[in-house]
């Protein structure tokens, strides 16, 4: 994972829950990027056009609650989706997306901040996030060390594998 | 410290923990269904171990696609048969066991004190026996076949504090439903809730097992009640070596971020309204709102206690016409008893159709699925858009006794007006 990342937002509401992220009919699929073409798909069906060439998704409170299906940010990941800023995450779904090399940060106040296209740059190193469409600047509280081990070695399968050598 | 933060200072070899301090726990169990197992598998075998940390202490249930309905969930299913049998885990096949969060305790895989975890959120439902269990991913659940440990984030602690005695017809689903209303669906995000009081302390199994499955439905990270007499009860003969109850109840001076005070003595029943579930209103008020679908079951309310109150209140009468009614025994075991009892046979002369044990129409990958326009009154956790089929269907969370009342009634009815309206 890189520190930096920089992408145009798109910009979701409270609770989005992991049924519209990826509805349990899907739970089947087992190939991640099956998975990918129907993310978020009863929200927006143009989602995954918008997202493939990469995108930050920015949303409100307990983004990502519900069921425990890690096929949710899984999705997500596969659509193009390179990290999830929200006010705040359910924790699962936090635990999920970090296990699966998915970058995810809370972040206050930043679902007023941002709107749809706006272009954004997250430094997860120094804890910045910035608007380059506003001009408008956030510090958050950065993820632990071991927590960006992980996302480093891109998730806690390969985290692992390397460390039990 | 409060009954949470003692389990899990046990479980990371610590005297003592607090609230923010991220710990490594020792897990007693991990479960994994035919959902999340497969990738839980997939992922196990990349980290490259041969063998699960402890073969005594992984389960496997299928309970989600029961039985396969189609091709890919055979496959699935597949998978985890020879996972089981190659790492010789404890396994429930189809028509051994039923729904994952009412085998576990049902066949002694949960005792008080244990750090629990498995790959599905309404894993805290096991709070009600005075264990720590949460829900986790897939990967996670890999990461732990293989190195039997888990970190937490110490949660701080919601206490929710119950008095006063139920009406007729109303049920600790009512109570649950009632308190989400109150505190949000993200009312206790990352909290631990500890349920406590007279209502708590007088209230059965079944009833604790329902606060404690909904506890994620705002958030929770667990649910937990401490264990006492009624939880021995359940427990022996199916759990072995239960341990002294008296390290597992709170200190008078534990800590909690807040206290919240619930009285049910004049609740009445209660309606989580689509589509989140503290979309919340008494029944008497969510004014006329017919139904194509009832469902009674799903790891909620799907035990002998709930089949029993929608059997006493569907006993005689018919499921009006144009609705569906379905009933899902929540595990082979509850399946015999209510067939003991004769349960079978009134659920089937109301017109109601009785199906095996398993997930069933909860959550909308298999059977009972709503058309576009639709509504369903259900007496399972989630009304999420598109959680019981069609993105345009509508999903009403309430009692086993209102969902009854409501196939009757051909519309959301309160249950305590039946007799005068019927
Ligand atoms: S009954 Fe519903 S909520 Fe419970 S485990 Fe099954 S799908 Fe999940």
């Amino acid at each position: 994972m890189n520190s930096k990342i920089q992408a145009k937002t798109i910009v979701f509401g409270n609770n989005i829950d992991t049924d519209v992220i990826l509805p349990g009919k899907y739970l089947v699929l087992v190939d991640p990027n099956e998975l990918g073409k129907h993310a978020l798909e009863s929200l927006d069906t143009e989602f995954v056009q918008k997202a493939k060439d990469g995108v930050i998704l920015v949303g409100g409170k307990n983004f990502g609650c519900g069921s425990s299906r890690e096929q949710a940010p899984l999705a997500l990941k596969y659509s193009g989706v390179k990290c999830v800023i929200a006010e705040s995450f359910a924790r699962i779904f936090f635990r999920n997306a970090i296990n699966i090399g998915l970058p995810v940060i809370e972040c206050r106040g930043i679902s007023t901040a941002v709107k749809s296209g706006d272009e954004l740059v997250v430094d997860f190193e120094a804890g910045n996030i910035e608007n380059l469409s506003n001009g408008k600047k956030f510090h958050v509280e950065k993820l632990p060390p071991f927590i960006m081990e992980i996302l480093a070695d891109g998730g806690l399968i390969e985290h692992l594998r390397r460390k039990m050598k | 410290m409060n009954i949470t933060e003692k389990i899990l200072a046990k479980a990371a070899g610590k005297k003592a923990v607090h609230p923010g301090e991220i710990v490594d726990a020792n897990v007693d169990m991990v479960m994994v269904h035919d959902l999340t197992g497969p990738l839980a598998v997939e992922a196990f075998k990349k980290i490259g171990v041969q063998k699960v940390w402890d073969n005594r202490k992984v389960v496997v249930i299928l309970d989600h696609q029961v039985p396969a309905e189609s091709v890919k969930a055979a496959e699935l299913h597949k998978t985890m048969r020879q996972f089981a049998k190659e790492q010789n885990l404890t396994f429930y096949d189809v028509g051994r066991g039923g729904i994952c969060h009412q085998v576990m305790p049902e066949k002694g895989h949960v005792s008080p004190g244990n750090v629990i975890v498995g790959a599905d959120s309404h894993t805290c439902t096991y709070g009600a026996f005075g264990a720590f269990a949460t829900g986790i991913g897939s990967t996670e659940a890999a990461a732990v076949f293989a190195t039997g440990k888990i970190w937490f984030k110490v949660p701080s602690a919601i206490k929710i504090n119950v008095t006063g005695s139920f009406q007729k017809f109303v049920t600790p689903k009512d109570l649950i439903l009632y308190i989400i209303g109150n505190l949000g669906v993200d009312g206790a995000i990352y909290k631990a809730v500890e349920f406590t009081g007279s209502t708590i302390e007088n209230m059965s199994i079944a009833g604790r097992m329902t606060l404690c499955n909904m506890a994620v439905e705002m958030g929770a990270k667990n649910g937990i009640i401490a264990p006492d007499e009624t939880t021995r009860r359940f427990l022996e003969g199916r759990a072995g070596g239960l341990p002294d109850f008296k390290a597992l109840q709170s200190d008078s001076d534990a800590e909690y971020e807040r206290t919240v005070e619930f009285d049910v003595s004049s609740m009445g029943p209660q309606v989580a309204c689509p589509s989140s579930v503290d979309n919340v209103k008494p029944v008497s008020e969510v004014g006329d709102v017919p139904v194509e679908q009832a469902f009674i079951g799903s790891c909620t309310n799907g035990r002998i206690e709930d089949l029993r109150v929608a059997a006493q209140i569907l006993k005689g009468k018919r499921v009006k016409d144009g609705v569906r009614a379905l009933v899902i025994p929540a595990s082979q075991e509850v399946w015999r008893q209510a067939m003991q009892e004769g349960l079978m046979e009134i659920f089937t002369d109301a017109g109601a159709i009785v199906c095996g044990s398993a997930c069933g129409p909860c959550l909308g990958g298999h059977i009972g699925l709503l058309a576009a326009g639709e509504t369903c009154v259900s007496s399972s956790n989630r009304n999420f858009i598109g959680r019981m089929g069609s993105t345009q269907a509508n999903v009403y969370l309430a009692s086993p006794a209102t969902v009854a009342a409501s196939a009757v009634m051909g519309k959301i009815t309160d249950p305590t007006t039946l007799e005068e309206t019927a």
